[in-house]
């Protein structure tokens, strides 16, 4: 039984701190325990943290572009925030560009645009 | 045996007429460079030159790499290297050389048979020596055009912050790939390091973009875009303008402003910043 990466709950927003590197086995658990919790908890938006993260290769990439899929689906949305330059730069040169996957520099910025995103949607 | 006769007679050559020989090959380099170097300063290069290279053939030497040539190699490396720092061209460096063929011809037409074969051999010394010199000029530019490329790249990056939350990259002088991973980096760590959601990349001073440059520029904003920043491409000319779109390069959903003022104003007010101009105001 591999480890778990623990979700948080914060009002209407989910909160996933990833603080080591990942591997497969639980990127493939937090995927299925990320759905189960936006249903469970009606969750309008996810943030996943991944600041603490100096490798992300291809496979992780694409998971995150899945989560967002999943998420976009269950009607909540995801942002990513606190990507390292270094991070950013093997993404691309991976060819991965995360197209609608919402970024953000930091955990604050990325509340304030989930907010501002639910703000839009009430109106 | 013959090789020593040959030596023998490559020096006669050379101290028919001691000092004076030299002495005209000055004059005749001094000539050809235009006054550019200082008489007394070439007199003792060439001096020392002439000297050097007729021990050598006194011991023997018959071509360039010989050991016996160590001597004025190490002179004429010098003398090439001096005159690639003082801006001459290949031809004026080696023409310090081929003169000397020239100021041995008088002594040929009253000369013998076996001087003139003793010319001939000297001429290919000669030859030998030129080309030699035209390596070490070379290999002398390359040094300094490597020095000055690697004090470029320290320079021509600076990343300006220009509002709260807004950065700009000023780029001047053509991209490579050395380059725009340089200005990547930095561009991504000053995102992190100011908290910056906007960032500006000004290309108002590169002189031409291709489809490479292009992908580089691409690259980067996406890696901004990932980090969670968004960025403008500014300072677009006209030319450039048509060579992208000859070039068939499409920028997709990235801004692009024709002026640096229109992406800062642009930026500012994706930062949710108003701009008001006073009434009283002076302009």
């Amino acid at each position: 039984m591999s480890e778990r990466i623990p979700i948080l709950r914060i009002g209407e927003t989910l909160l996933v701190s990833v603080q080591f590197d990942l591997e497969d086995q639980m990127v493939l658990n937090l995927q299925e325990d990320l759905a189960q919790q936006i249903v469970d908890k009606s969750a309008r938006g996810v943030i996943i943290d991944i600041s603490a993260l100096e490798i992300v290769d291809s496979f992780v990439g694409r998971m995150l572009a899945a989560v967002a899929a999943i998420s976009r689906v269950l009607d909540a949305r995801t942002v990513v925030v606190g990507m390292r330059p270094a991070v950013a730069i093997t993404l691309v040169e991976l060819g991965l560009s995360l197209g609608g996957v919402d970024t953000a520099l930091d955990l604050e910025k990325g509340l304030a645009k989930l907010r501002q995103s639910t703000d839009s949607a009430l109106r | 045996m013959a090789k020593r006769d040959n030596a023998v007679d490559l020096v006669g050559l050379l101290s028919v007429e001691g000092q004076d020989l030299a002495a005209t090959w000055v004059r005749e380099v001094s000539g050809s460079l235009k006054g550019r170097v200082g008489t007394a300063e070439l007199d003792r290069e060439l001096r020392e030159l002439y000297d050097a290279l007729l021990d050598a053939l006194r011991q023997g030497a018959t071509d360039v790499h010989a050991d016996q040539m160590s001597e004025v190699r190490a002179l004429l490396t010098e003398l090439s290297r001096n005159r690639a720092r003082q801006g001459f061209s290949p031809s004026e460096t080696a023409v310090s050389i081929f003169a000397l063929k020239r100021v041995l011809e008088p002594l040929l037409q009253e000369g013998s048979a076996d001087d003139v074969r003793a010319y001939l051999e000297l001429g290919r010394v000669l030859d030998g020596l030129g080309l030699f010199t035209i390596e070490s000029y070379s290999q002398t530019r390359e040094e300094i055009i490597t020095a000055q490329a690697e004090q470029l790249l320290e320079l021509s990056t600076p990343v300006v912050r220009l509002w709260d939350g807004v950065i700009a990259v000023p780029l001047v002088g053509t991209l490579d790939s050395a380059r725009t991973q340089v200005v990547m980096e930095k561009l991504l760590q000053a995102l992190v390091d100011t908290g910056s959601e906007q960032a500006i990349i000004d290309i108002t001073g590169v002189p031409a973009v291709d489809t490479q440059v292009a992908q580089h520029l691409l690259k980067t904003i996406v890696a901004a875009r990932l980090m969670g920043a968004e960025c403008t491409v500014s300072g677009i000319s006209p030319q450039i303008a048509q060579t992208i779109v000859a070039l068939g390069i499409e920028f997709d959903d990235i801004v692009t402003k024709a002026s640096l003022a229109d992406a800062l104003k642009l930026a500012l007010r994706r930062s949710g910043v108003d701009l008001v101009a006073h009434e009283g105001a002076q302009r």
